[in-house]
């Protein structure tokens, strides 16, 4: 049986390996990823994202343990630096989850940026597409906490809660205005802090103030105290809200969409870019048009169009 | 082709309370480019192997200073063994009185580092010794 018929049947070694084969680029991996692909679309996706040590993983294991009492099985995936010098990483966001690693209803993943930015990594979609297929009804992604720019997560979950903590005070006007218009949730964690409902106010004015239609989602402000499960069961009925909000609205249409054509546009980029360049390189071709080009024999614009109207097969006039 | 990035879970088991070796075995793991997965203190033997198995990691090394090594490290191995997933090597480092050693090597432990070993030994270990 192939990796993805095991996944099917239950077989979490077999998962757990064909994230990896994934997340190490293997071809073979594609194979099963195709067995796999009518199997999903069921689960619910979260991002949790938000800035490093703002309590991103122990709202991560709270949510989850709410979610198993109502007896719904949970995917984590959670996303740490990989260091830019030495190529490893330390993935330490299991440590606020150990609870649920041997419950069967809960499978987390721990994965490293390898040199993405925007805070997951490259296999994440894929890696949330095989616990879908596994049969899990919520998958929670934990972002990198990098704070701004996290654009990739909200394409890729239904909700996305963004963490906040108190203290960001006078600051909170720096806050980039994308982080504004990521969140469908804002949660202000360690609301045992001084300054929680300030920066919860601060906030929630923000986004009145923020640009919005009829009908528009108004993204709530929650203040929660993961270390000790306050507020979680209000985030969670919150999330619930938004998951409804995107079915009844009708944008649940739009947003799978746009998912779909990002995913679908993504892939075509990277394969159609590394069967040239896999070609080029191998006969040659790179090298000498780069020198070419260095020698200003040729310019990169007639380059390109050069090999562009070989692998399209049609005249350079014509592109 | 692609390459395999060699993983590796460090934990901690056992009630005894601190986890700076354990930490410094991780960071050293990453420095020479390991993608470690860190579990922290008090972890039970099942907690373990199930994050070792969600994981997929190549191998466990475990840091062990409570004395009850001769009970949870065999317990790991065999529960690694129960989920057909004694390809994953266990190896431990700690306070390991010299005559437990080849029990604990019966018992499955691939290698077990006593006090005083460095922790690129260590490291030159798992690379010469662990294949991803
Ligand atoms: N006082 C207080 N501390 C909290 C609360 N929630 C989490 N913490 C603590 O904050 C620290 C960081 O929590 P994590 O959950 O690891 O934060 P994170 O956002 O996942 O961190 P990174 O993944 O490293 O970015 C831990 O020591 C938690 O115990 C809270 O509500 N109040
Ligand atoms: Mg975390």
């Amino acid at each position: 049986m192939g990796l993805a018929e095991r996944i099917l049947a239950g077989d979490l070694r077999a998962a757990a390996r064909l994230m990896r084969d994934v997340d190490d680029g293997f071809a073979s991996a594609l194979e099963e990823l195709k067995v796999l692909y009518p199997h999903t679309g069921r689960a619910y996706i979260i991002g949790i994202t938000g800035p490093p040590g703002a309590g991103k993983s122990t709202l991560t294991d709270q949510i989850t343990a709410a979610f198993r009492l109502q007896g719904k099985r949970v995917g984590i995936v959670a996303i740490d630096p990989t260091s830019p010098f030495t190529g490893g990483a330390i993935l330490g966001d299991r440590i606020r989850m150990n609870r649920h690693a041997d419950d069967p209803g809960v499978f987390i993943r721990s994965l490293a940026t390898r040199g993405a930015l925007g805070g997951i990594s490259r296999s994440t979609g894929e890696v949330v597409n095989i616990m879908d297929a596994m049969g899990m009804d919520v998958v929670i992604i934990e972002t990198v906490g990098v704070g701004q720019d996290e654009i990739d997560i909200v394409r890729m979950a239904h909700t996305t809660a963004v963490v906040m903590v108190p203290g960001l005070g006078d600051d909170i006007q720096a806050i980039k205005a994308g982080i504004l218009e990521i969140a469908d949730v804002f949660v202000v964690n360690k609301a045992d802090r001084d300054g929680a409902d300030r920066t919860a106010r601060d906030l929630a004015v923000m986004l009145e103030m923020g640009k919005r239609q009829e009908g528009d989602w108004l993204p709530k402000v929650l203040k929660t105290e993961a270390s000790r499960n306050k507020g979680i069961d209000e985030l969670v009925a919150e999330f619930e809200n938004h998951r409804q909000h995107l079915f009844s609205s009708g944008r649940i249409d739009h947003f799978l969409r746009e998912k779909c054509a990002v995913v679908f546009s993504e892939m075509l980029k990277d394969r159609l870019f590394s069967a040239v360049l896999d070609r080029i390189t191998a006969d040659g071709r790179f090298n000498s048009t780069v020198e070419s080009i260095c020698q200003r024999d040729h310019n990169p614009y007639s380059a390109v169009e050069t090999m562009l109207a070989e692998f399209l097969n049609r005249p350079a006039t014509s592109l | 082709m692609a390459e395999r990035k060699l993983r590796i879970l460090v934990g901690k088991p056992g009630l005894d309370g601190h986890d700076r070796g354990a930490k410094v075995v991780a960071r050293a793991f990453r420095d020479a480019g390991l993608e470690v997965i860190y579990t922290g203190l008090h972890q039970p033997p099942e907690q373990i192997v199930s994050a070792a198995i969600q994981e997929d990691v190549d191998c466990i090394g475990l840091s062990i200073l409570s004395g009850a090594h001769n009970t949870l490290l065999p317990r790991v191995c065999q529960l690694l063994k129960d989920k057909q997933a004694e390809d994953i090597s266990v190896f431990c480092g700690g306070v390991i009185p010299e005559d437990d050693i080849p029990g604990l090597k019966a018992a499955g432990l691939k290698e077990v580092f006593t006090p005083g070993t460095s922790t690129e030994d260590i490291v030159a270990w798992v690379k010469a010794n662990i294949a991803c």
